[in-house]
């Protein structure tokens, strides 16, 4: 018996959601009374895969054959069910990243086991194994119950937090049979900088249709700077192309659930609430007060984005270099 | 080119969503129900467009009740050459719904099998993979970007914070997002030749269910907003750090 989660990584290092996964499936492993291990694949210092036990992990199988670098759902579904099966895994607890969001459904199949996909909080393993999902893109939740041998998490980035304590995993190497990659990758790009992709991004400034021009965008930026923030959009935003699609944010953009959302110049539609709304603070600078999005909001100010975003920003700097 | 689209049905975005029963059930009292926006802004416009420009045929493909006939239709008034909608088996769970769709795809002879990256009701992105991985295929997820020579295709997938460019051959099981096509709006010569489309039923094949919703919950309600004055930013700044404790 053990709580399996996939340790994901770029350029050898491990992701921080891979932190987070370890805490949970670690709760999930005192709730069962078992033990939490990673399984992680391709190239990745061992050093980093060890700081996983400062999360809860105990062990990590490292897997490392270099075919694994590239990303392959079926190649990567096939191979976590094989650690899975060799470490005995009852659970596997898998972000919902990119990847995770690929692999968990193949590896459902695979091991004739449930998945739970977007859950938000542990499981309550009181009369079977019942786990909260965001439902009906952030306007409501589903409890999902598993009725399966093995039961997929696959847990909502952010949702649940990486919980930093001391100790340290064992690494050791495992081996699988590589299927041959049905895909072949020809070219991996990632934004270079040091804020943290929309999904994963703790704090969050975004912005709307109030921006008038992508001309408009500097003042955004420079708040989100001084912040360490991701920037977002909402769709009409993205859609006449003033910012990139990726920074959509709402029920047909990416849905996320930052620590912190600033909106600026957006009126708060219902769609673009419904991938915002589980953030956990949200602030409201828009001109009109009587835009909807303030009724969603903890704190708001009424007033002109290209007067007010520039204060704040100055404010902010001042608070930063005081700490 | 053959193409299979699969097609959910959804409550309206402007839905105000609410259960029944006990909060186990969805309330679908008024509920207007659309075609998921992924699925018909992405998945099937892509289809139609590679069929135009390579030919071909697009096939839509709906696991559920007859009640679901009327939104099926808009697809092929979009210009669908045909449907399929399984019938017999409600409140079926994501392997229920891959199950039978893998059935109808297995000897369907599709090169490419696409679907929406998620349903907005659900938000599952389960569907795609399971299908893939059952008629033993590759899956491109997240899709934003989708060319195709011969049987090999090209393609982008959202990454975070970045894309990876891939190639694949046919067949194969793509999920489409955002980038990948534009909404296209049906015409009148579409939705009258709809009605005269094939849209053929077949019965369900029984699956395992690995999951059912136990209960619904609905967000609890927000305490009012706290206005802060646009002169005195400075207490916003406080009011995050101390109360928030957001920054
Ligand atoms: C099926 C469907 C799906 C959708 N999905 C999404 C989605 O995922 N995400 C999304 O965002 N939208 C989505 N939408 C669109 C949504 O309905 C809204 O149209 C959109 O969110 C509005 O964007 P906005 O708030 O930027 O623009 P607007 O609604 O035009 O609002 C601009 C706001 O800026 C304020 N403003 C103007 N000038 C200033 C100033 N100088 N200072 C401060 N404030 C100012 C105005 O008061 C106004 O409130 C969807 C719509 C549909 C039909
Ligand atoms: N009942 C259904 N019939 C046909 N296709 C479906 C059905 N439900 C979901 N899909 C497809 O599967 C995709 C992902 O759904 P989900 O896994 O529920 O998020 C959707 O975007 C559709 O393309």
């Amino acid at each position: 018996m053990s709580v399996l989660f996939l340790v994901e990584s770029v350029n050898g290092q491990v992701k921080k959601n891979s932190f987070e996964a370890a805490s949970y499936a670690s709760k999930v492993a005192a709730q069962l009374g078992t033990e939490a291990i990673g399984v992680a694949l391709g190239t990745v210092e061992n050093s980093a895969l060890a700081e996983l036990g400062e999360y809860g992990a105990t062990k990590v199988l490292h897997v490392t054959d270099a075919s694994l670098d590239a990303f392959d759902s079926g190649v990567y579904a096939s191979v976590v069910a094989q650690v899975a099966q060799s470490a005995g895994a009852n659970v596997v607890v898998i972000s919902q990243t990119s990847l995770g969001k690929a692999v968990a459904p193949r590896l459902s199949v695979k091991l004739q086991a449930g998945v739970v996909p977007g859950a938000v909080a542990l499981p309550d393993t009181s009369n079977g194994f019942v786990v909260k999902k965001g439902a009906f893109s952030g306007k409501a939740f589903a409890y999902v119950k598993v009725d399966t041998d093995v039961k997929i998490v696959g847990l909502v980035p952010n949702a649940f937090g990486a919980i930093k304590g001391s100790g340290a995993a064992t690494v050791e190497n495992a081996t699988a049979n590589i299927p041959a990659s049905g895909v072949k990758v020809l070219e991996v790009s990632r934004a270079t900088g040091d804020t943290l992709p929309l999904p994963e991004a703790e704090l969050v400034v975004s912005a709307g249709r109030g921006m008038k021009g992508p001309e408009n965008w500097g003042i955004i930026e420079d708040l989100a700077n001084v912040l360490g923030a991701t920037t977002a959009c909402s769709r009409p935003v993205a859609d006449v192309g003033w910012r990139p699609h990726h920074e959509h944010v709402g029920q047909t953009g990416v849905a996320i659930r930052p620590d912190l959302y600033i909106a600026i110049g957006i009126s708060g539609a219902i769609q673009h609430l419904a991938g915002v709304n589980q953030s956990k603070v949200i602030v409201v600078i828009n001109k009109d007060p009587e835009a909807p999005f303030f009724k969603a909001a903890d704190y708001g100010i009424v007033g002109d984005a290209f007067e007010v975003v520039p204060k704040l920003t100055e404010a902010l700097k001042k608070f930063k270099a005081a700490q | 080119m053959k193409f299979l689209v699969c097609i959910s049905l959804v409550p309206d975005t402007t839905t105000k969503i609410s259960f029944v029963d006990n909060d186990t059930k969805f309330n679908n009292d008024k509920v207007q129900w659309i075609l998921n926006p992924y699925d018909e802004w992405y998945a099937l416009v892509r289809a139609l467009e590679l069929k135009e420009a390579n030919g071909g045929t697009v096939t839509v493909i709906n696991v559920g009740p007859a009640a679901n006939d009327q939104v099926i239709r808009k697809a092929l008034a979009i210009g669908a050459d045909d449907a399929i909608r399984v019938d017999g088996a409600d409140d079926l769970d994501s392997f229920g719904v891959a199950t039978n769709i893998a059935a109808v795809a297995k000897d369907g002879g599709y090169d490419i099998i696409l679907l929406g990256k998620e349903t907005i009701s659900y938000n599952g992105s389960n569907i795609g993979g399971m299908l893939a991985e059952l008629l033993d295929q590759p899956f491109v997820s997240l899709a934003t970007k989708l060319e195709v020579s011969g049987n090999t295709a090209t393609a982008s997938r959202e990454i975070e914070g970045g894309k990876e460019t891939l190639e694949v051959n046919t067949p194969f099981v793509l999920s489409a997002a955002k980038g990948m096509a534009e909404q296209r709006i049906p015409n009148m010569k579409g939705i009258m030749s709809a009605k005269s489309k094939p849209l053929k039923v077949v019965p369900a094949v029984s699956a395992p269910a690995y999951t059912s919703v136990v209960k619904y919950e609905l967000p609890p309600a927000k305490a009012a907003v706290k206005l802060v004055s646009p002169d005195n930013v400075e207490e916003l700044v406080t009011l995050l750090h101390n109360e928030a404790k957001a920054i």
